[in-house]
């Protein structure tokens, strides 16, 4: 049966992809950043061996447009494209997918009363791949296959932090039911503080970022009650995707161990990474 | 709830900005890209924006274009078509200078 066998926090930011592409990892600047990454990734490399990632992300305008906005959507493709956001496309091999898994995922969803849209040709931006190529390797093509989970956290009304750790643990049942024995990590992205817009641009909240990581393992039923007001007065307006690492959360156990940690807030976002194992 | 300095993007912001935004959503065609950087107002005017945001986009006037509806994803790829970063953007948006607002940075060079 299928089994979820890592679980994983980290942001995502444009600037982290094009540091990265530019070979900037040992740059004092940025150092501290891709360090925290390195043994995550050897972790997932030599003990996970996860086949599938899903990675929980928000699209940033880039496949879904304000036109019509869904609020939960599940890859359900065989690749992905590398999305153009303004700057061309990163240099990153197309993304594999799992669509077998993904029709069981989606079966499951659905049958449990969670509604999904289903996106089978779908182009991923800096949301997904920002962490990709950090957690897994891509030389020449990528070692994982991954499932986009898209959450709304654009346009307002966002699903509540609740509704994301309640899909979360239907994410789990799907996965545990999956008849093939198959190793899947899930990923939560976004946050942690940050801000992108008006006079309060660049607001920054290491205290709340801090409380995040650590309640993330061992309170994540106390962060559900978190309102999106709350969120974003605490930790900015675009901090209020933190919501997608509930949905990480959710599918691990109740009780779960803390492998790895890394906080770095150089700019305009507090940069967090954290792994966690079921206890 | 309101939070000073914060345009919470929702639907009657996203209606007001609907203009602009399918115009900036556009730009991660880079055929479209080379079209606006020849004739930027010939450009815009295939989409629906409005005088004010028209005005706004011609004076770079990043924070008006968030008061008329802008997303801040959209100015990221307007800015990505002009060759504006998008700390350069919240800057302005802050009511600083660049050098102004890296000062307030932990790591400015981390650019």
């Amino acid at each position: 049966m299928g089994k979820i066998v890592a679980g994983i926090g980290s942001s995502h930011v444009p600037g982290v992809g094009r540091a990265y592409d530019l070979g900037r990892q040992e740059s004092p600047a940025w150092k501290p950043l891709f360090d925290g990454y390195v043994p995550v990734k050897k972790w997932l490399e030599e003990e996970i061996k996860a086949d599938v990632a899903i990675v929980v992300y928000n699209d940033h305008g880039t496949a879904f447009f304000f036109d019509r906005v869904p609020t939960f959507a599940l890859g359900t493709g065989d690749v992905y494209p590398i999305a153009d956001e303004g700057w061309g496309p990163r240099p990153l091999p197309p993304v594999p997918g799992d669509s077998d898994l993904s029709a069981h995922i989606a079966r499951s969803l659905v049958e449990d009363e969670f509604d999904i849209t289903m996106c089978y040709d779908m182009p991923v931006d800096h949301g997904l791949l920002t962490p990709l190529p950090l957690l897994w390797s891509h030389d020449p093509e990528w070692n994982v296959k991954v499932i986009p989970f898209a959450v709304n956290v654009l346009l307002h009304p966002l699903p509540t932090a609740l509704r994301c750790f309640k899909i979360g643990q239907a994410i789990r049942r799907a996965v545990e039911s999956y008849p093939a024995d198959t190793r899947v990590a899930i990923v939560g992205t976004g946050g942690l503080s940050h801000q992108l817009n008006g006079e309060r641009f660049g607001f920054l909240a290491p205290d709340f970022d801090k409380e995040w990581l650590d309640r993330i393992v061992s309170d994540p039923e106390g962060l559900t009650k978190l309102s999106h007001d709350e969120l974003m007065l605490r930790a900015g307006a675009e901090a209020v995707e933190v919501i997608m690492w509930l949905v990480m959360r959710g599918a691990m156990s109740p009780e779960v161990v803390e492998l790895h940690r890394n906080y770095y807030a150089p700019l305009v976002t507090g940069m967090g990474l954290i792994s966690m194992v079921d206890a | 709830m309101d939070i000073p300095g914060t345009y919470v993007f929702d639907i009657p912001r996203a209606r007001r900005g609907y203009g602009f935004n399918r115009m900036a959503y556009s730009l991660q065609d880079p055929a479209n890209r080379a079209i606006y950087l020849e004739d930027e107002l010939a450009y815009m005017r295939r989409f629906e924006l409005s005088e004010a945001q028209v005005a706004a986009v011609q004076s770079r006037d990043w924070l008006t274009l968030i008061k008329e509806g802008a997303n801040s994803y959209m100015l990221m790829k307007l800015g990505a078509t002009i060759g504006v970063g998008h700390y350069h953007q919240g800057a302005q948006e802050r009511g600083e200078s660049y050098e102004e607002f890296l000062a307030t940075r932990n790591v400015p060079g981390a650019t």
